[in-house]
C-alpha cells in the first residue's frame, strides 16, 4: 500500500492505497464521486476525464499515486454550488446530452477545449478536439452546439471557470 | 492490472538504481501505452518506477540550431512550445497530433520514443530530423536507436534524458490515422536541411519506422511533391490487418509523403 | 400549445443529476459487504470441457466461491431462454439449443461464460480466475454463415445439425414469380449486412442480492425492461418466483437494443449472491462488452426486383441468410423474420414479394435487436435494390422512388403490414429541396476540380414500431404480449406520480412523459414526477425498445389520465354540488358548467382524499387509476434521408458533407428531444457504413474486440444534420404518435452507400466503406472509366 495526499474538488483527500488503485477508481470507490465514468479499457472513450493540475487527463489511465500533491476536479467539483458550469448549462440547454454516461468526460473535456482554445470555438475545431471522448446517443450534433454555446458562455465568467479547478 | 511495486524516483541515478536492482522493473512516464497495457494484463512488472518528480526530465530549450527536449516533456507542452512553433513547426505539428487532448496532457516524448510502438509519431520525427537520442549513459543517433518493433538501442537500466533535434529547413509530418485508434496506420515526416533529405515512415511497416530512401533520393534532386510521381513504396514488409493491407498501406506511404512534401513547401 | 405541454421543447428534468455527476448507475451503486464477481471465458470458438480445476482458485485468500455449470445443474437453474417461436417453411419449429449461463460440457464462442470467481475484490477474483485450469477439447470452429450450411460443418448443437436455426419464409411465391414471369426489366444485388456491436457507452453490470429474512432476491442492472428481466429469471431460469425477486435497473446509460435481453452475467450475479450471502457485483470492461453482448444485424442477402416497361415495381424476391450466433439470444429468433421481411415492402407499392430467411448458427457471440432491429437491415435490401433499379434504367432515383409510392392509405402490403398513413411524397419533396438537390450536378463538378468524387444518396425508409398489438404478436410466436401499463398515482395535494412500464436509458421520459401530463392535467410539471426501472414500484411492463414508449407507454399514461379526470369529475361533482354530467376539466380547473363555480385540480384531489363531501359507499375515497394499453397496429414513422459524401480517391476517406432527414413521425411530444433521437439514430447508421464491423477471423477469435480495433463514430466523423419533418398523426393510438427512436439507424445506412456507389459510378462497394475498401473501389472505378 501507498499513501497519497491529493487535493479533490477543493478537499484534501489522503488514503492509503494498492498502487494500482486507477485514478478513475480512486474517485469513484475510495471517495465515492461516481460522477466520473469508465466506459473502455484502452483510453479512448473519454468517460473518465478528470481536470489534474487544470488539465484533462483519462482518470483511468493514471495511478492515483502518481496524483500524490495535485489537484482535482471532477465533474462534481465543477458547479459553485447549486450555480452550474456554464459548460453544464449549456449541455442541458442544447440537449447535449441523452443517457448521460458520457456526459461528465465530455463535459471536463469541453472545459478543458475552452481553456486551452479560447471562447470563440468553431465547428470544426470543437470537433476535432472531441477526438478523445466518444458519445453513442447524441450524434455530437447538440454536442458540438452546447461546447460553443458554453465557450462563449465561459467568457463572461472566467474567473469563476477558473475557481472551480 | 497485477499487483507491482510503486517507487517514485527522484533522480535519473535513483531510477537507474532500482532498474538494476530488478531486472523486470519498468519506468512509469506518462502512462499512455503503459497502464493500458498492464490494466489488460498483458505486461506485468513487479515494480514501477515513477519519472514524473525527477527535476530537469521536463522541458524545452533551444541549443543552436538544435531544439532539446526532456524526455518527461509532454505532448501538449511540444505542441504548444514557442520554442518548438518556431524552429520546427512540423514537429510541434507532429504532437499536436498524437492521441487526442487528454493523452497529450500525459503521454510524454521519452515514453514514446522508448517504446517505439511501430505506430508512434515521435520515432519518425527524431529519424527524418537526425535526432540523437540522449541517456543517463551515452548520445544515441536516431538512425542507430529504433532497430524494430518495439525494439531499441536502450541498454538494460538505461534511460532516455532528453532529444536533441536539429532544425531542419523544410519539413512537414502528414499522418493517416487509423480510422478506429487513431495512431497512425501511415505516418511520413519529410524534412530538408541544405542538400539533405530524409523521408521517415511510420505506422506501415512491421519492423517499425524507416526511413524511405528511394523517396529522399527521388527528392534530393528537386524537392517537390512531383518528384515522388512513380516512386512507389514496397509492400513487401508492410502490415497488414482488417485496417488496411500491406498493398494499401505502401500506396498510403506514397500518399502522404507527397502531401508532407507539399506541405513542407507551405502549399 | 403550453410551455411544457405536447410539442414544446422542454429542457430535460433529468439532465440536472447527470450534468453534476449524479446520475446513479448500477456500478456507482455500492451494497454493504458487497462482493465482485469475474467471469472466466472461453478462449476458444469452440471446445468440449473435459474437466474444470478449480481448487487453487478456490483457495486463494479473499475468494469467496468459484461456481461452474455443474453447480448450476445441481440447484436446478434453467438455462436462458430465446422468448419468440419461429416455425419453419415445413412448420416444424426452430431448433433452439441450450444455453446454460454457465457451459455445461461444451463452450460455443469464445468469451463463453465458463466460470465465475466471487471474491473480495474485482483484483482477486481476476487473480484466482487465472488458477482455473480448465481442460479444453479444442473442435473445429465455424465462423462464416456459408460454411456452417455446408455438409459436414462442425456440429454446434446437436437439435441442428446442419446448424439451420429455422428455414424460414413469408409472402407468396407464387405470386412473385408470376411477377418476375412478366417483368419487363429484373434488377438483383447481393449485400451483406454488417455485424455490429451495440456499444451503450455504460456497458452492463448487475449486483445480485438475497435478504434469508424474507427469503427475497434484488437484482439492480443495466436493462431497458426489468420486468421483462424479472418474468424470465423467475418463470423460465426459476431464480425465484416473481414476488420474490426485485429487479431494479437505475440510470441506464444507453441500451440500444442491446440491455433487453436477459444475460448469463446478471443471472449469475443474483444465484451466486444466495450462494455466498452477499451482495454480489459485476460490472463489464469493454473488452468483455465486446465479447459477450448480443451483437446486431449480420445478413447475407440476395435480392431482385421486377420492373415493368414504365419502371413500375411488380415485384420483389429476397433470400437472406441470417447469423444468430451459438446460442438463440432472448428476441433473436424474430429479428431477421417478423421485424424483417414485413418491411420489405418500403414506401412502394409492389404487388408481390416473397422472403426466405435462414437463421444460422455459428461460433460467434450471440445476435440480436441492436437500434431498429431488422427493420435497418430490410431498409437496406429495399433502398440499395431500388437505386440500382433506377440507376439501370436510366431513371432519376427520386422521381423513380416517387412514382413508385404508396399514395393511397390504409395500405395493405403482401407482408403482413397494414399502412395506416403517410404522406411519403411530402417528405421526399421537402428533402430534395432541403439538399439543394437541382445544384448537386454543380456541386459534383466543383468537387471534381478539386481531384474529389461527390455522390449523392436517398433512403426512403418506412418502419413498424410502437410494437405492438398482443395478439397479433402472439399469433406470430412472440411469448409475451406487447402491451404498456401505467398508474398514476395522485397526491392529495395534487402532485402527480406516474409509474410506467417504459424505460428510458437516454431516452428523456421524465421530461416528455411528464409534458403529457401537464398538457392532461393543466399543472405544473414541476408537479409531476415520473417513476420507472423498479419492479417493487411499478406492477408491471414491457420495457422500452422498439421505438414504443411514446407509442405505446405514453398511450396508456393517457388511458390512465382520463381515468384520474373521469374520477375527478365525480369527486368534484359532490365538492361543488352540481351533477357530474355538468362538470367540466379545463386548463387544470373542474367547472360547474355554465356558472364560474370551479376547484382546481389540486382541491379535487384533496377532496378526493379526505371524503369528506361524498360517502365511501358512493364514489371510493382516493385518486388513482391504472390503465393498461395495447395497440391496434404497429405504427409506421417514415421519412426520406439524403447523403452527400465527398470521397478522396488517392485515400479513399469518404467525407460526409451534407445531411437532410425529413421524417413523418406522427404527432411529436418535444421536437427537441425527437431531434436528438434523429441525430443519434444518423450517427449509428453511418457508423453502420463507414467504420463499424464486429469481425471474427477464421478460428473464431474476434479481431475486432476494443475501440482500438472497432471503429466508433467520433465527432469529427460526422456533420451537423439538418433535420426536418413532415406530418400525418397516427390514426391507432390517442396521441398520435408514431415513434422516431430508430429511424436515423434504420434510414441512414442505404443513403450512404447509395452516395458513394453515386460519386464511384459502380455498385461494388461493401459497408463498413471504409477508406481501404473505398480507394479500392475508387481504383475499380477509375479503371472502367479509363477502359470506356
Amino acid at each position: 500500500m501507498t499513501t497519497v495526499t491529493m487535493t479533490v474538488n477543493g478537499k484534501s483527500v489522503t488514503a492509503n492505497v494498492d498502487p494500482r488503485t486507477l485514478l478513475a477508481q480512486f474517485v469513484r470507490e475510495n471517495l465515492r464521486l461516481t460522477g466520473t465514468h469508465v466506459g473502455c479499457d484502452t483510453s479512448q472513450c473519454g468517460a473518465c476525464v478528470v481536470h489534474v493540475d487544470g488539465r484533462a487527463v483519462k482518470s483511468c489511465t493514471v495511478l492515483a499515486v502518481s496524483c500524490d500533491g495535485a489537484s482535482v476536479t471532477t465533474i462534481e467539483g465543477l458547479a459553485n454550488g447549486a450555480e452550474l458550469h456554464p459548460m453544464q448549462a449549456a449541455f442541458r440547454e442544447h440537449h447535449g446530452l441523452q443517457c448521460g454516461f458520457c456526459t461528465p468526460g465530455m463535459i471536463m473535456s469541453a472545459v478543458d477545449i475552452v481553456n486551452r482554445k479560447g471562447h470563440d470555438l468553431d465547428e470544426h475545431t470543437i470537433r476535432e478536439e472531441l477526438e478523445g471522448n466518444i458519445c453513442r446517443c447524441t450524434g455530437y450534433h447538440n454536442i458540438v452546439k452546447a461546447v460553443e454555446a458554453g465557450a462563449k458562455a465561459m467568457g463572461g465568467t472566467v474567473a469563476a471557470g477558473i475557481a472551480a479547478e | 492490472m497485477y499487483a507491482f511495486n510503486y517507487q517514485r524516483a527522484k533522480s535519473v541515478r535513483q531510477a537507474a538504481g532500482l532498474l538494476a536492482k530488478n531486472g523486470e522493473a519498468k519506468l512509469l512516464a506518462g502512462g499512455q501505452t503503459l497502464l493500458p497495457t498492464m490494466k489488460q494484463r498483458l505486461a506485468s512488472p513487479p515494480v514501477l518506477v515513477d519519472l514524473a518528480r525527477i527535476e530537469g526530465l521536463a522541458g524545452i530549450e533551444r541549443k543552436g540550431r538544435a531544439i532539446v527536449i526532456g524526455a518527461m516533456t509532454k505532448h501538449a507542452d511540444v505542441a504548444t512550445s514557442t520554442l518548438v512553433r518556431e524552429a520546427i513547426p512540423a514537429l510541434a505539428a507532429l504532437a499536436e497530433g498524437i492521441g487526442d487532448p487528454a493523452v497529450r496532457n500525459r503521454g510524454t516524448i521519452g515514453g514514446s520514443v522508448a517504446n517505439n510502438d511501430p505506430s508512434a509519431d515521435y520515432p519518425a520525427a527524431c529519424l527524418a530530423l537526425g535526432a540523437t537520442i540522449v541517456t543517463n549513459k551515452r548520445k544515441i543517433p536516431a538512425d542507430e536507436f529504433f532497430q524494430g518493433l518495439f525494439t531499441t538501442a536502450l541498454d538494460e537500466g538505461e534511460i532516455i534524458v532528453k532529444i536533441a533535434f536539429p532544425a531542419p529547413s523544410k519539413a512537414a509530418y502528414v499522418k493517416f490515422p487509423n480510422p478506429a485508434s487513431r495512431y497512425a496506420m501511415v505516418g511520413v515526416f519529410v524534412a530538408k536541411r541544405g542538400s539533405e533529405i530524409r523521408v521517415a515512415v511510420t505506422g506501415a511497416s512491421s519492423d517499425g519506422v524507416f526511413r524511405w530512401t528511394a523517396a529522399e533520393e527521388a527528392l534530393r534532386s528537386r524537392f517537390n511533391p512531383k518528384s515522388l510521381d512513380g516512386v512507389a513504396a514496397s509492400a513487401d514488409g508492410m502490415i497488414s490487418d482488417i485496417h488496411g493491407s500491406a498493398e494499401y498501406r505502401a500506396h498510403l506511404v506514397g500518399v502522404m509523403a507527397k502531401r508532407a512534401v507539399s506541405a513542407a513547401l507551405g502549399k | 400549445m403550453t410551455a411544457t405541454g405536447i410539442g414544446a421543447p422542454v429542457r430535460r428534468r433529468e439532465d440536472f443529476r447527470f450534468i453534476t455527476g449524479q446520475g446513479r448507475y448500477t456500478d456507482d451503486i455500492e451494497r454493504p459487504g458487497q462482493t465482485y464477481a469475474y467471469f472466466l471465458r472461453s478462449p476458444h470458438a469452440h471446445a468440449a470441457i473435459r474437466s474444470i480445476d478449480a481448487a487453487a482458485a478456490r483457495a486463494t485468500p479473499g475468494v469467496l466461491a468459484v461456481l461452474t455449470g455443474d453447480d448450476l445443474a445441481a440447484d436446478g437453474v434453467g438455462g436462458l431462454i430465446c422468448g419468440w417461436m419461429i416455425h419453419s417453411k415445413d412448420g416444424t419449429p426452430m431448433k433452439a439449443g441450450a444455453h446454460p449461463a454457465l457451459a455445461q460440457g461444451k463452450v460455443r464462442y469464445v468469451g463463453d461464460h465458463v466460470a465465475v470467481v466471487v471474491a473480495e475484490t474485482l483484483a482477486i477474483a481476476k487473480d484466482a480466475a487465472e488458477k482455473i485450469v480448465v481442460d479444453y477439447q479444442v473442435l473445429a470452429p465455424v465462423v462464416d454463415m456459408n460454411a456452417a450450411v455446408k455438409k459436414g460443418a462442425p456440429v454446434i448443437h446437436d437439435v441442428a445439425p446442419d446448424n439451420v436455426v429455422y428455414d424460414w419464409h413469408l409472402g407468396d411465391k407464387a405470386a412473385a414469380d408470376a411477377a418476375f414471369a412478366k417483368a419487363k426489366h429484373v434488377t438483383k444485388i447481393d449485400l451483406v449486412n454488417n455485424r455490429l456491436v451495440p456499444n451503450p457507452m455504460e456497458t452492463r453490470a448487475a449486483i445480485g442480492e438475497y435478504d434469508g429474512g424474507s427469503e427475497s432476491f434484488t437484482l439492480y442492472t443495466t436493462s431497458q425492461n426489468p420486468h421483462v428481466a424479472r418474468l424470465v429469471l423467475s418463470a423460465f431460469i426459476g431464480i425465484a418466483p416473481e414476488h420474490k425477486l426485485r429487479v431494479i435497473a437505475p440510470d441506464v446509460g444507453g441500451g440500444f437494443g442491446s440491455k433487453i435481453f436477459i444475460y448469463a452475467e446478471e443471472t449469475v450475479c443474483v444465484w451466486a449472491a444466495k450462494k455466498v450471502g452477499r451482495p454480489v457485483k459485476w460490472t463489464s470492461d469493454r473488452t468483455e462488452a465486446f465479447l459477450s453482448d448480443a451483437h446486431g444485424r449480420d445478413h447475407i442477402t440476395h435480392a431482385e426486383l421486377a420492373l415493368d416497361d414504365k419502371g413500375r415495381m411488380l415485384g420483389l424476391r429476397v433470400k437472406t441468410k441470417a447469423n444468430l450466433g451459438a446460442y438463440l439470444s432472448t428476441f433473436s429468433s424474430c429479428v431477421p423474420t417478423y421485424l424483417y421481411a414485413p418491411l420489405l415492402s418500403g414506401q412502394y407499392d409492389i404487388p408481390a414479394i416473397y422472403c426466405e430467411v435462414e437463421g444460422v448458427y455459428t461460433n460467434t457471440a450471440p445476435v440480436d435487436a441492436y437500434r431498429g432491429a431488422g427493420r435497418p437491415e430490410a431498409t437496406f435490401v429495399v433502398e440499395r435494390i431500388v437505386e440500382v433499379a433506377a440507376r439501370e434504367i436510366g431513371q432519376d432515383p427520386a422521381a423513380f422512388r416517387k412514382k413508385n409510392f404508396i399514395r393511397k392509405f390504409p395500405h395493405q402490403t403482401p407482408v403482413i403490414m397494414a399502412y395506416d398513413t403517410g404522406d411519403y411524397a411530402a417528405s421526399l419533396d421537402k428533402a430534395l429541396e432541403l439538399i439543394d438537390y437541382k445544384n448537386i450536378g454543380r456541386r459534383k463538378r466543383e468537387s471534381a476540380r478539386k481531384g474529389k468524387m461527390r455522390g449523392i444518396g436517398f433512403s426512403a425508409y418506412i418502419e413498424a414500431c410502437g410494437i405492438a398489438p398482443s395478439a397479433a404478436v402472439g399469433s406470430l410466436g412472440a411469448g409475451v404480449g406487447l402491451w404498456e401499463s401505467a398508474e398514476v398515482r395522485v397526491n392529495p395535494v395534487g402532485t402527480v406520480e406516474v409509474l410506467t412500464g417504459s424505460h428510458s436509458h437516454g431516452q428523456g421520459h421524465e421530461t416528455t412523459f411528464a409534458q403529457l401530463v401537464c398538457d392532461r392535467l393543466g399543472i405544473p410539471i414541476d408537479q409531476v414526477s415520473i417513476v420507472h426501472g423498479d419492479t417493487d414500484k411499478v406492477q408491471f411492463g414491457m420495457g422500452t425498445y422498439g421505438s414504443r414508449s411514446g407509442a405505446v407507454g405514453m398511450s396508456a399514461i393517457a388511458k390512465a389520465l382520463d381515468k384520474v379526470i373521469a374520477k375527478g369529475k365525480k369527486v368534484a361533482a359532490y365538492a361543488l354540488e352540481a351533477s357530474e354530467a355538468d362538470i367540466e376539466f379545463k386548463d387544470g380547473r373542474f367547472g360547474v358548467a355554465g356558472t364560474d363555480k370551479s376547484l382546481a385540480f389540486g382541491e379535487v384531489a384533496l377532496q378526493a382524499y379526505i371524503a369528506h363531501k361524498f360517502s365511501g359507499q358512493d364514489l371510493e375515497p382516493g385518486l388513482k387509476e391504472g390503465a393498461f394499453y395495447d395497440p391496434t397496429n404497429f405504427t409506421f414513422p417514415s421519412g426520406v434521408h439524403v447523403c452527400e459524401v465527398e470521397i478522396d480517391p488517392d485515400t479513399g476517406v469518404t467525407r460526409v458533407d451534407r445531411w437532410v432527414a425529413v421524417d413523418d413521425f406522427g404527432v411529436i411530444i418535444n421536437p427537441m428531444i425527437v431531434e436528438g433521437q434523429v441525430h443519434g439514430g444518423i450517427a449509428q447508421g453511418v457508423g453502420q457504413a463507414l467504420l463499424e464491423g464486429a469481425h471474427y477471423d477464421a478460428s473464431g477469435q474476434l479481431v475486432t474486440a476494443s475501440y482500438m480495433d472497432y471503429c466508433m463514430p467520433r465527432a469529427d466523423d460526422l456533420p451537423s444534420f439538418k433535420v426536418d419533418h413532415t406530418t400525418t398523426p397516427c390514426p391507432s393510438n390517442p396521441l398520435g404518435i408514431k415513434g422516431c427512436g430508430e429511424a436515423g439507424a434504420i434510414a441512414a445506412p442505404p443513403a450512404v452507400i447509395n452516395a458513394i456507389t453515386d460519386a464511384l459510378g459502380h455498385e461494388d462497394v461493401t459497408m463498413p466503406a471504409t477508406p481501404q475498401v473505398v480507394w479500392r473501389a475508387a481504383r475499380k472505378a477509375a479503371f472502367r472509366t479509363a477502359a470506356e
